[in-house]
């Protein structure tokens, strides 16, 4: 699972208020380099939530991504190739995705998490 | 890619090896899934001829499985029963460029033909849900083969909790809610809160007029539009079909959800 899967999840267990971001127990994680689209890349910007990106990127490992950012880095090269790899490269394969709220874990077992809730959490 | 090619790699994945009727799973076969994601591409890209069927696959396993039928000869079920009827007034603005370089989401993947259809189709990021693990499995194991990068999640696609607007287009061909009435609906609903710019959806042809005032009415869709109706006739093959010959229509929509208006690129 990569990041921006990450950064569109959210818990929702019945009664949990914040269930964005889920945190991060990373066992296994796997990097897959793809090619960079920065036209994509300048729109993802807008639509992701930064702080669950670096927070996402330094439980995974990856801890070169600034924590302050506005759209003008976005002209930088050095920092489109950061943003791509932690986005798009960076893949959870073993680990867990552990609700904010209510520490409930979703456990993610080849790259696949588990979310289905018990029937008393829907 | 070419059409002919897209078809040519969905037709080797890998399918379900024992379908679960509760869930109402059936393949969408490589016929359907790559003119169903032809008709979302760039003008470019399209041509009429791509609506003229020679496999209706995919759409009869589906209709067997509404009949209740035993699914696992179907597998190698080649036949054409039917005969697919595409309007064709409408097929030159039929390609609205919702998947290349976009995040699409495939909901009930199943087996994961239409993410996969989607990723070959240059989507930047696809996330393929559904709730069965191993129609996942298998889902997974066709993406490797073909070297893409898919993220899968195991869930129920009516629970799954969303942040933002980051998918813009959802692909999907749900259960038609033959054991779970109203299941398609119920797909459709998310979808649109999900999606920020296109969902396209299977439906039957007899809830056509439903399907239009729920989505514009209920789920606030801007618009809801038929790209074509696939239609077919099933001659008798089971002993528990009454009649000589069943003719069965589907509709492939393009919904644009709330706020957004249609783009034609």
């Amino acid at each position: 699972m990569r990041l921006l899967t990450h950064n569109m999840l959210s818990s929702n267990i019945k009664g949990v208020v914040n269930g964005f971001p889920l945190r991060i127990e990373a066992e296994k994680v796997v990097e897959k380099t793809v090619e960079m689209n920065s036209e994509f890349l300048k729109k993802m910007f807008d639509k992701v939530d930064w702080k669950a990106l670096v927070d996402a990127s330094r439980a995974m490992g990856y801890t070169e991504l600034p924590e302050e950012v506005d759209s003008s880095i976005l002209d930088s090269d050095e920092f489109l190739n950061r943003f791509h790899h932690a986005l798009l490269e960076l893949h959870l394969e073993e680990g867990a995705l552990v609700c904010p709220e209510t520490g409930r874990r979703f456990p993610v077992n080849k790259g696949i998490p588990n979310m289905l809730l018990h029937e008393d959490e829907v | 890619m070419k059409l002919k090619q897209l078809e040519g790699l969905l037709g080797g994945l890998q399918q379900f090896p024992q379908p679960k009727v509760e869930l109402e799973q059936y393949p969408t076969g490589p016929h359907i899934a790559s003119r169903m994601l032809f008709t979302v591409l760039p003008h470019s890209l399209y041509s009429p001829s791509f609506f003229i069927s020679r496999s209706l696959q995919s759409l009869l396993i589906k209709f067997m499985i509404l009949v209740g039928e035993n699914f696992d000869w179907l597998l190698g079920f080649k036949t054409i029963f039917g005969a697919f009827a595409c309007s064709s007034v409408n097929q030159a603005e039929n390609s609205f460029g919702d998947v290349s370089n976009k995040v699409v989401a495939d909901f009930g993947c199943g087996c994961g033909t239409l993410g996969v259809a989607a990723a070959l189709l240059s989507a930047e990021h696809v996330l393929s849900i559904d709730i069965d693990p191993e129609s996942l499995e298998i889902a997974s194991v066709n993406a490797e083969e073909l070297e893409l990068d898919i993220d899968f999640i195991q869930s129920n696609v009516l629970d799954l909790g969303w942040r933002g607007s980051i998918v813009d287009t959802v692909i999907m061909n749900p259960p038609f809610g033959t054991r779970k009435k109203g299941a398609d609906l119920d797909f459709l609903s998310v979808a649109l809160k999900v999606a920020s710019q296109a969902v396209y959806s299977l439906h039957k042809t007899s809830t056509r007029d439903h399907v239009k005032r729920t989505a514009l009415r209920d789920f606030h869709a801007s618009s809801a539009e038929v790209i074509c109706e696939l239609r077919f006739d099933v001659p008798k093959m089971y002993k528990f079909h009454k009649k000589k010959e069943v003719d069965i229509a589907v509709d492939l929509w393009r919904f644009v959800p709330a706020s957004h208006q249609r783009s034609t690129s």
